[in-house]
This record gives structure tokens, C-alpha cells and sequence, in this order.
């Protein structure tokens, strides 16, 4: 059995395999369903009914999705270059913890006006913690998938600390979580008495940067080249090295913009939950929308219905909740080889 | 200074280090043996996880403690068959595929625990291999307990590490995956199957990931926590470039790191311990990889072939 690549696949083909991984992944979650023994349409049913039933499912769902298409993004851009960025979560954190520390200084004086301060502040420490990893690439060919994975421990370890020690809010009762944020440097919610905030907006207009990033912009065009070929690239002229580290910066920040957008717009406060791994689940996000920016923004909306969902239908039929991250993984892999059957025939001999 | 002595010199420190090793061994031997074929496998941490998980579970079910070893065993070579067949034959990239085999492994770890056990708060206990002590040796002041009053699983990855460095250089299977990781081509022309040499290194590696895993809950803990594993998988990654992708170099790696770990723990406890934060002291062990990663970078043999997938009659 070998390979053979296929120079133009034709429309049933590019979307006919990503099809069939869909419906290969929606019977195993019937079958996980039936394993529990839960009846699988009517499961279904419920994690539908939890993810967009009513109006306050679904502005959960918007909510959950928020960080998902920031990191998602962050995953996009560093993959289209292959720069494995497996820290989002780190990055997260870093984001987080530059909003709590300025949006509980001074700074808090100048009001709303001091948002974007933070935002930008925060995206800087996005960007410096992915710097490390991407410079230790460059200089030393250290792999970044060992290192940024390796981070995320780390970081969580100095939240944890931070937490415990310099941040931690003299009024919380001894749970580790930190002050809250002034009230003028909250995100307001995009409409009153929707439970919906700015950060969900700002997740859609990035998305809209990269998009233009990557297909208006020569950065973008030398990313994927390097994506495509680093050593074609080189030759070409590319400065591969630099364009790896404008994507890190890139990555990093919109990573950070996940933190950000979580404490100053859903949570108020850092604390060691905030992420219940966004930054891995930005993986799947990314994968599912082929690396598409705005790919990033439809899956994350699905996927974070389907974490929605699967929490409403578990309470409701007993289905264990992990069945949703069972299905994502599923349905990561099933993609991947949805994308390469369109890429290559599988051929005797 | 005296504090570290005082440490150093107790029989229970290196106890400990050997103790800690033990799992990281394991699954450092499964990872390199799937790089020596030229196959990167992301799925360890969570292959560790669905071992720890499946050979806890199969003796509560009422198997023996080897019995959840083989289950164990059996559980994490299904996931590197997975792995396996969409990175050898059908050539995806190694590094989204490992990722989503991590990502299925623990999270259908987690689902079969709720599954079984819908109700309980905190897990049920199993009881865990008892120290196997060796007369005589045993009794050897300092290294005597380290090295021969373990569990027999301990003494198991010594002997694995034994296994891979033999098979690996002094047979012809071994040098078949050797070179089906530094120039597949050659193997191909000798009529050699490279897909099945790869797979066949990354079900037998995950295999041997799974029973690292399995030490944690039938050895050195008596039950299965969620996060157990802890980020060990990716630990064990980097212990393989520091190894030089070597056995022998390995299985130091892993017990120099071990031993960095069982002081971590120890040095909490004395003086040190009331100025640095706790969290310092667990954030070494990932430091400490890290530094090693750059400390080896510069001499590093990769496995010309890692990553590199292979197609027949493609050059």
C-alpha cells in the first residue's frame, strides 16, 4: 500500500472525506451514548437543546467560545508556518495575569480608556512567553513542542504562586484567587441585560486581522511559505528565523487576548480555573478550521457548543461529560485523515 | 551545605530517586524506540494516562497485578496501533496525531472512570506491588534499599532498558529499526518493510509507555487520580533527546532527573523549604528538562529520518 498524490482533487472529494469524518465522529458519539446507557438520538437531542435551545444556552455557548477563537487563531498561525505552538495555555495565563496586575493598579484611574493598555500589555506577555520557546528553536534547534508544552506547567505553577502569595485578594475568604478588577476596566456587555461581553467582539475582529494578515499581507505570504517549505523558503530569500518570530508574536498575543478577554470580560478575577485548557482545546479548534481564520470562528462556536451541550445533557441523562472531550479528539483525528485522503489516493503495491 | 548532606546520605533519598525513575524509564525506552524507527509519539502522556487508568481499573475489577500490568500493556498498544496507522501508512503529521492520541487516551480514560464509577468522591484503593527485597543485597548501607528492595516492576524497567539496548544493537531486527529511522530508503531496497518496522516500534513503544503509567497507580500510588500523570509523558520526551536516543544514556537521564526530584521534595521539608515557595521547587522538574533540552541541543544525534514519513518509491 503506497501513496499517490492527487494534483486536483475534485469538490467531492475535498469536502466529501471531511463530510464523512463528521458523520464517523456524530456514531461514535452514538455509540459512546449507547455505552453509558443513554439513548443516542435522544442524547443528542439534549446536548443540541443545551448548546443552542434557548437564548440563554446560547449566549453561553458565545461566551464559551470566546476564548476558544482567540486561541484557536493563536494555533492557526503558528501552525500555517508549522511553528508548534502547544502553550496557548501558558500564554493564556501570561495575558491573564498582565490584566489582573494592571487592572488593579493606578491605571484603573483612567477609566474604560485604559482597555486597550491592557490588552496591548497583555498580548506583549503572550508574546515574550512563546519568544522564548521560538528563540530557542532559532539559536539552538531546541524542539518547541517539548518546551511550550513544558511551559504550560510551569506558568501554571506561577499563577498558583502568585495567587497564594503577591496577588492574593486580601477579601477572598482564603480561596487562591486574585482582587477583582475595577469596575471601569470590565468589558461592558455588548447589549444590556444580554450575559454577553465585548471580549466575544474582539475575538471576531481578530480573527478578521489574521484573515487579512495571512492573505493581504506579505508577512502572511512568507509564513506559509515557511509552512510550506522552510528550506524553499531560505532559498527564496525568506528570512525564515524572523518570519518564525513575527509569528510567534502574532500567536503569543492573540493567545494572551484569551486571558485578557476572560478576566476582564467574564470573570473579574485570575484564578487557577480559568482555563479548563483552552489552549489545548485551541489545538482541536484550529485543526477542525483546516487552519482558516475565519474557519476558527465557525468551530470554536461548535465546539464550545458542544462542551455546553455535553455539560446540560450530562446532568440531565448521566452521560459522563467527558464524552465531549472524547468526541473532539475523535473528530481532530478523523479530520486529519479527512484532509490528507483529499490530498492523496491510497494506492496498491 | 549540611542540609544536601544530610539528605544525600540517607538510604531512603536514593530509595526514592530509583522509585520516581522507574515510570519515567519505562516510558522514556517506549518513546525511543518509536523515534529510533523515525516516528515522533505525542500520544505518551496520554497513553501513560490510559495505562495508569486501565491497569488500576483491571485490578479492581479483580485481576491480578500482573494481569492489570498486561491489560495495561495491551490498552496503550491499541492507541499506538492508532497512532501508528495514521502516521506510517497514511503519513499524517506526527505531531497533530500524537496531540489527538493524547487528547482521546486521557479523555477516555476519564469517561470509562465515570463510567464505572459514577458516584464516588474520592477513588477506590487497590493494593499495589510490595517491595521485592533481595537477601543480602538489600542490606547494603545506601544503595542497598535503592536498588534491591523495590517492586518487581522497578527491577522490570532495568530489565526493559537491558532488552532495548540488545535488541537495538546487536540484532539484525534492531538494526533494521535503526536504520528505518536514519535512511528508510536503505531498507526499503534491502526488502524490508519500513511501514512495518515503524508501526511495529510505535505499538511495542506505546505498550511500554502504558506500563510506565501503570506503575504510578499498581506501584507507587494505590489509586488513580485525574492529572496523575502530570505532564511525566512530556518529560520522558525530552529525557530521550538528553539520552542522545541512547538506552544506556536514557535511563541516566531519567535518574539523575529522578534524583533532582526526590530532593526537590526532601529540600521542602528543612529550612529552605520555609523561604522558597513551594510552587519553586515543583516548577524544577520542568525547568530542569528544559535546561537539559538546551544543554544537548548542540551534540544531539536525531534520527535523520524523525518526522520524515515514508512513501515507496518516492525519494
Amino acid at each position: 500500500m503506497r501513496l499517490e498524490p492527487i494534483a486536483n482533487p475534485g469538490l467531492a472529494r475535498s469536502l466529501g472525506f471531511p463530510a464523512l469524518a463528521l458523520a464517523a465522529t456524530v456514531l461514535v458519539a452514538s455509540l459512546l451514548a449507547a455505552l453509558a446507557g443513554a439513548n443516542p438520538l435522544l442524547t443528542l437531542g439534549l446536548v443540541i437543546k443545551g448548546a443552542a435551545g434557548s437564548k440563554f444556552a446560547l449566549l453561553e455557548t458565545l461566551n464559551r467560545a470566546t476564548p476558544l477563537i482567540f486561541t484557536g487563531l493563536a494555533i492557526a498561525v503558528a501552525f500555517r508556518a508549522k511553528l508548534w505552538n502547544i502553550g496557548a495555555e501558558a500564554q493564556l495565563y501570561g495575558g491573564a495575569i498582565v490584566t489582573v496586575v494592571l487592572g488593579t493598579s493606578a491605571l484603573s484611574g483612567m477609566g474604560g480608556f485604559a482597555l486597550p493598555v491592557v490588552a496591548l500589555a497583555a498580548m506583549v506577555a503572550g508574546a515574550l512567553i512563546l519568544l522564548g520557546p521560538v528563540m530557542l528553536k532559532t539559536r539552538f534547534g531546541v524542539d518547541e513542542v517539548v518546551t511550550t508544552l513544558l511551559f504550560n506547567f510551569i506558568m501554571l505553577l506561577l499563577v498558583s504562586y502568585l495567587l497564594e502569595g503577591p496577588m492574593k485578594d486580601p477579601m477572598g475568604m482564603g480561596w487562591p484567587k486574585s482582587a477583582p478588577l475595577d469596575k471601569a476596566l470590565r468589558l461592558p456587555r455588548i447589549a444590556t441585560g444580554l450575559r454577553l461581553h465585548w471580549g466575544f467582539g474582539l475575538a471576531l475582529i481578530a480573527a478578521g486581522v489574521v484573515w487579512f494578515v495571512q492573505t493581504r499581507t506579505t508577512l502572511g505570504y512568507e509564513m506559509r511559505a515557511v509552512g510550506l517549505n522552510s528550506q524553499a523558503a531560505r532559498f527564496a530569500g525568506i528570512p525564515v528565523n524572523l518570519v518564525l518570530v513575527k509569528t510567534a508574536l502574532l500567536s503569543g498575543g492573540l493567545a494572551a487576548l484569551a486571558g485578557f478577554s476572560e478576566v476582564a470580560g467574564l470573570k473579574g478575577h485570575l484564578s487557577l480555573d480559568l482555563s479548563p485548557g483552552f489552549g489545548y482545546t485551541g489545538i482541536i479548534v484550529a485543526m477542525l478550521a483546516l487552519l482558516h481564520p475565519l474557519g476558527v470562528v465557525v468551530t470554536a462556536i461548535f465546539v464550545a457548543g458542544i462542551f455546553v451541550g455535553a455539560d446540560s445533557m450530562s446532568r440531565a441523562a448521566g452521560v459522563p461529560t467527558y464524552i465531549a472531550d472524547m468526541l473532539l479528539a475523535t473528530a481532530l483525528l478523523l479530520m486529519v485523515l479527512a484532509i490528507g485522503l483529499t490530498k492523496f489516493r491510497v494506492v496498491r503495491g | 551545605m549540611s542540609v544536601l548532606f544530610d539528605i544525600l546520605l540517607t538510604a531512603s533519598f536514593w530509595a526514592a530517586a530509583v522509585r520516581i525513575a522507574s515510570p519515567l524509564i519505562f516510558a522514556t525506552m517506549g518513546e525511543l524506540i518509536c523515534e529510533r524507527a523515525g516516528v515522533l509519539n505525542l500520544g505518551i502522556e496520554g497513553i501513560m494516562v490510559i495505562g495508569a487508568f486501565s491497569g488500576w481499573m483491571a485490578v479492581y475489577l479483580g485481576m491480578g497485578l500482573w494481569g492489570g500490568v498486561a491489560v495495561a500493556m495491551l490498552a496503550g498498544m491499541l492507541f499506538g496501533l492508532l497512532h501508528a496507522t495514521l502516521t506510517v501508512p497514511f503519513g499524517l503529521s506526527q505531531h497533530v496525531v500524537g496531540l489527538g492520541v493524547t487528547l482521546l487516551a486521557t479523555s477516555t480514560s476519564y469517561f470509562a472512570y465515570r463510567l464505572i464509577l459514577p458516584e464516588v468522591t474520592s477513588p477506590p484503593k487497590i493494593e499495589p506491588f510490595q517491595a521485592l527485597e533481595i537477601p543480602y543485597l538489600a542490606d547494603i548501607p545506601l544503595l542497598g534499599p535503592a536498588l534491591f528492595a523495590q517492586t518487581p516492576l522497578t527491577y522490570a524497567a532495568f530489565a526493559v532498558v537491558g532488552l532495548t539496548a540488545l535488541t537495538l544493537y546487536r540484532t539484525p531486527l534492531g538494526l533494521a529499526i535503526r536504520a528505518a529511522g536514519e535512511s528508510p530508503q536503505a531498507v526499503a531496497a534491502q526488502g524490508l518493510s519500513v511501514t512495518g518496522l515503524r508501526m511495529g516500534a510505535v505499538i511495542v513503544g506505546s505498550g511500554l509507555m502504558a506500563v510506565g503509567g501503570s506503575f504510578l497507580t499498581l506501584s507507587a500510588f494505590s489509586s488513580f487520580f485525574f492529572e496523575m500523570v502530570n505532564g511525566r509523558g512530556w518529560i520522558c520526551i525530552a529525557l530521550v533527546v538528553f539520552g542522545a536516543w541512547k538506552p544506556g544514556k536514557a535511563m541516566l537521564g531519567a535518574l539523575l532527573f529522578a534524583g533532582f526530584d526526590a530532593l526537590q521534595i526532601r529540600l521542602q521539608q528543612t529550612p529552605i523549604g520555609q523561604i522558597v515557595p513551594y510552587q519553586v521547587f515543583l516548577m524544577a522538574p520542568y525547568i530542569l528538562s528544559i535546561l537539559a533540552l538546551i544543554l544537548m541541543s548542540r551534540r544531539a544525534q536525531v534520527p535523520a529520518a524523525l518526522m520524515v514519513p515514508f512513501n515507496k518509491g518516492e525519494r
